[in-house]
């Protein structure tokens, strides 16, 4: 990073490469550094429930070494990506709802600066309040603001059992599976995942997942419980113990668009989808952690670019008509597109604190050498 | 400066009104320090904002004029990080104090910064949710400094810290501008400055609204309580349970120490000789915790527990956290004064860096009562000395910080939930190096390129009102209440962060404009109930009751 920095390089970091193709690609690259040497697991201290990784460690691989003792990294993300590549993404799946994102399992980061530098924050403890939380601002920077080389997380036991529950709504049902994600979010009985999964647009089926995790009995009561109440809201429950269709994987599409709200919106949030769908005569496969307030539409690659666009504006003119003020509390961001749609419709609309953000790449990377154009404020 | 300041008085009466600006020297002396009373620094001029438009409007005059700022809240801090500048303004959050709005569906509060920890939860629980960060001064403290200071508690072992809990901030930029970090949806998009903001100390701006999760309630709570010989058998428990895969909501340990002091101050009624007390808390669904609390109890027997007692309603649950929550204020009763040590080392290392401490007590021949947070290796060790004796404070100030280079050598921190501020700045070089201070500045730069607010926190500078460690001074205060001389109450401070007998200076006391703080009393009602009131103190000694009351 010294030498790239002396030849005012600009430099692209990747891990696996499982989401270089999210986002924007680099309006320039000189230098690609590729962390997938850097596979170490430096340390598990199984009694501390703490992990320091390198960056180049693949979720897969991390996993092996936890389950070992009996832990896991509780993160849904996919095997072959790097750790780096995870945390720089911000990459969490439908167990976010109880355990949150990268940024919530990470105590301690180092990384080196587009300087050359190297910095830590954090530390191995889980709880540390000492300084500032680099950690915080490096996760889902996406490589612009430097490189990640090591992570250090908080661990969790792994569940002795896990049951998922479902409900099955008519696509006439949309309120019943809106009641069933808030009841089953609100619940005293400690869901890990609250999903929605609505593939194909708004003539086909809604299906509501809880993920229970806990010990054997524990979990087949709390089944029980969850699918009675998924029931009392319309749905066709049914419990297994295996995953259903589709759990927590996103379609091959050619354009991902992430809708985040609070959950009290839902109703809305579907409806706008439903109607902007219509409108730009697309079918977005429309599925999430509902119960965490994130629903992600795909659209399949025969989707026009000209008819993405189309619908990524009329769905955040639809949100801001139905919401009104509230429409702030709705986020719209085109997470994976082709570059002609981003070219047409801005990737994250209005983001609050984008000048603080600017601020904070100008400090870091005062060149703009890392992975120039990924940046969602803009470079 | 001083001009400066003159010059400021009228625009920030036209900002705020000429009531919520405070001139008198003898009333600005009552902001001079918050819960860290060995700094203390009379502010310039104290103003009290009532909503975010004045406060952007405040710091927009403080930038435009070069004047540093400071916020404040309930004025609860351990590491002095509201102390305020000399030649500042300290911008007073108080006011704003009132609970926005509640969205049971979204699980989402809005509240403004001077809304209290735990009125958070008591407006929530009619809809079965709660906050759940919980500072033991939960009932005073405010959000918004909690969110400043990224608070724990006894329970973030499994329910985290404010950084977790905290989707949205609307704050004042260090220039004076209005802005959001995070939208409430508790999902990301560009860097994620809400967590970065979080825990800064207020030195990156200023909060004006916060948008927090709230949970729903626990079925079943059950506390337990298991007595050992030593530490090292509470310890050995403490490690079987986290072996077995259970994560409690809490752990906590005591030493005789600490359960003696306890014992002479609330009768807490522990088993009498126990070594350590250990407290195990778990929630969660009935179909969960009835196992799990099999399991606790059938460890904690075979590490060596002498008793075990467990408890499933509040009224009972209580009981036995009243030792421990009245540990802090209770060594007081066995020392005149203390310092209150916050460090960290990984769990597994808890066994050997007590008996480091216990070896560097007796080498010094200062007395070290230890209360910790066992699950997170979250140590309180209360350094107990005299503080008319100079050796025997110079000593103690001595062990307090070789307990910190024990944490540090075990690969820990020098703080787990009382911050940095002024307090421990000088130790940071210790935990990090030059470079990764430097990078951490980088932010501070992006926010607040001229260093005007909350300057002289975190991070190591010589420009500080006076760098000694956190003294706690137990008896000075109490001696001459009347309540206290006739039996009638006793001196007695809920939870560690908050301390027996000292001044407790959060917000003024309109009844008495000169107060300089508070002190919190205990006494029974008629019908035996505990009543807990804050009364005003003076310059005089005690004041009146301002009612300022509270269960």
């Amino acid at each position: 990073m010294r030498a790239a920095a002396s030849s005012e390089l600009t430099v692209v970091p990747r891990g696996a490469g499982t989401g270089l193709s999210w986002g924007a690609p680099p309006s320039s690259c000189d230098l690609v550094v590729d962390l997938r040497l850097m596979d170490q697991v430096l340390e598990h201290a199984a009694g501390d429930l703490v992990a320091r990784v390198q960056a180049g460690v693949t979720i897969g691989q991390l996993a092996a070494a936890l389950a070992s003792a009996g832990q896991q990294l509780a993160l849904d993300a996919p095997a072959a990506a790097t750790v780096g590549g995870v945390v720089a993404t911000g990459t969490a799946g439908p167990r976010r709802f109880r355990y949150g994102a990268p940024r919530d399992l990470l105590i301690g980061m180092t990384v080196v600066r587009a300087d050359g530098v190297i910095a830590h924050s954090g530390g191995k403890v889980v709880k540390n309040v000492a300084g500032y939380d680099l950690g915080k601002l490096f996760s889902g920077s996406q490589g612009t603001l430097g490189l990640i080389t090591e992570a250090t997380f908080r661990l969790h036991p792994l569940p002795p059992a896990v049951a998922w529950v479902t409900g099955e709504f008519g696509p006439s049902d949309r309120a019943g599976a809106v009641t069933a994600v808030a009841s089953a979010a609100s619940s005293a009985l400690v869901p890990s995942a609250v999903e929605l999964d609505w593939p194909g647009g708004s003539h086909r089926a809604l299906r509501v997942g809880v993920l229970v995790e806990g010990t054997p009995s524990g979990v087949a009561e709390r089944a029980k419980q969850f699918s009675e109440l998924l029931a009392a809201a319309g749905g066709a429950a049914a419990v297994a113990d295996v995953p259903p269709a589709r759990w927590g994987q996103l379609p091959s599409p050619s354009a991902v668009i992430r809708v985040s709200f609070w959950l009290s919106s839902l109703g809305a949030v579907l409806e706008a989808l439903a109607a902007a769908a219509a409108d730009a005569g697309v079918r977005p496969a429309v599925s999430g952690p509902a119960g965490a307030g994130a629903l992600y539409a795909c659209l399949d690659p025969a989707t026009s670019h000209d008819a993405v666009a189309r619908f990524v504006a009329g769905l955040r003119e639809r949100i801001g008509r139905a919401l009104g003020a509230r429409g702030s509390r709705v986020g719209v961001v085109v997470l994976a597109a082709p570059p002609p749609v981003l070219e047409a419709v801005s990737a994250a609309g209005t983001i609050p604190g984008a000048a603080l953000m600017r601020a904070v790449r100008d400090q870091f990377d005062p060149g703009h050498r890392m992975f120039p154009g990924r940046f969602v404020g803009g470079d | 400066m001083t001009t400066t300041i003159e010059e400021l008085v009228p625009r920030m009466r036209d900002i705020c009104g000429a009531g919520n600006v405070i001139t008198d020297p003898l009333e600005l002396r009552t902001y001079e320090c918050d819960g860290l009373t060995a700094h203390r620094c009379v502010p310039a001029l104290v103003v009290l904002p009532g909503s975010a438009a004045e406060v952007a409007a405040i710091v927009a005059a403080c930038a435009q004029a070069g004047v540093p700022f400071v916020a404040r809240g309930s004025g609860t801090g351990l590491s002095g990080g509201a102390l305020p500048h000399q030649d500042g303004v300290l911008i007073v959050m108080t006011r704003m104090r009132k609970i926005l709005e509640i969205d049971p569906v979204s699980r989402r509060a809005v509240v403004e910064p001077g809304v209290t920890n735990l009125s958070v939860s008591k407006a929530a629980a009619p809809f079965g949710l709660f906050y759940a960060p919980d500072p033991s001064s939960q009932v005073v403290c405010s959000v918004g400094g909690n969110v400043a200071e990224n608070s724990g508690g006894a329970h973030c072992l499994k329910h985290g810290f404010t950084v977790h809990h905290v989707l949205g901030l609307e704050i004042v930029t260090p220039s004076g501008e209005l802005t959001w970090l995070g939208d409430g949806t508790g999902v990301t998009t560009g860097y994620d400055l809400l967590g970065t903001f979080t825990g800064s100390e207020g030195t990156l701006g200023i909060v004006t609204k916060i948008v927090v999760k709230l949970m729903p309630l626990p079925e079943v709570v059950h506390t337990l309580l298991a007595a050992y010989a030593t530490t090292s058998e509470g310890g050995r428990a403490v490690s079987d349970i986290i072996a077995a895969g259970i994560v409690p909501a809490a752990i906590e340990m005591m030493d005789a120490l600490s359960i003696e002091a306890a014992e002479a101050a609330v009768r807490c009624n522990y088993p009498a000789g126990a070594g350590a007390v250990l407290i195990v808390e778990l929630d969660g669904p009935a179909a969960e915790v009835e196992a799990e609390l099999a399991t606790v109890r059938a460890i904690c027997q075979a590490a060596g527990a002498t008793e075990i007692r467990a408890a499933d309603d509040p009224a009972e649950r209580a009981v036995i956290w009243a030792g421990r929550k009245s540990a802090f204020a209770a060594v007081g009763r066995i020392s005149p004064a203390f310092i209150v040590q916050d460090g960290v080392v990984p769990r597994t290392s808890l066994g050997a860096v007590l008996a480091k401490i216990a070896s560097l007590s007796e080498e010094a021949g200062v007395r070290v009562a230890n209360v910790f947070h066992a699950g997170d290796g979250n140590l309180h060790p209360l350094v107990l000395y005299d503080d008319a004796s100079p050796a025997e404070t110079i000593a103690a100030e001595e062990l307090s910080g070789a307990i910190l280079d024990a944490c540090l050598e075990h690969g820990g921190s020098i703080t787990g939930e009382h911050g940095v501020g002024v307090d421990k700045s000088r130790y940071m070089p210790k935990m990090f190096d030059a470079d990764d201070l430097d990078t951490m500045q980088l932010v501070r730069c992006a926010f607040d390129p001229a260093s005007l607010c909350n300057p002289g926190k975190i991070f190591p500078t010589p420009r500080l009102c006076g760098e000694v460690p956190g003294h706690r001074r137990a008896a000075q205060y109490t001696a001459g209440h009347p309540a206290v001389a006739a039996g009638q109450a006793e001196i007695f401070l809920d939870g560690y962060r908050t301390i027996l007998g000292s001044r407790h200076p959060f917000g003024s006391c309109r009844r008495l404009p000169f107060a300089v703080g508070w002190i919190c009393l205990q006494s029974r009602g008629r019908d035996g109930a505990v009543v807990r009131r804050l009364t005003c103190e003076h310059r005089g000694g005690f004041g009146a009751d301002a009612g300022r009351g509270f269960v």
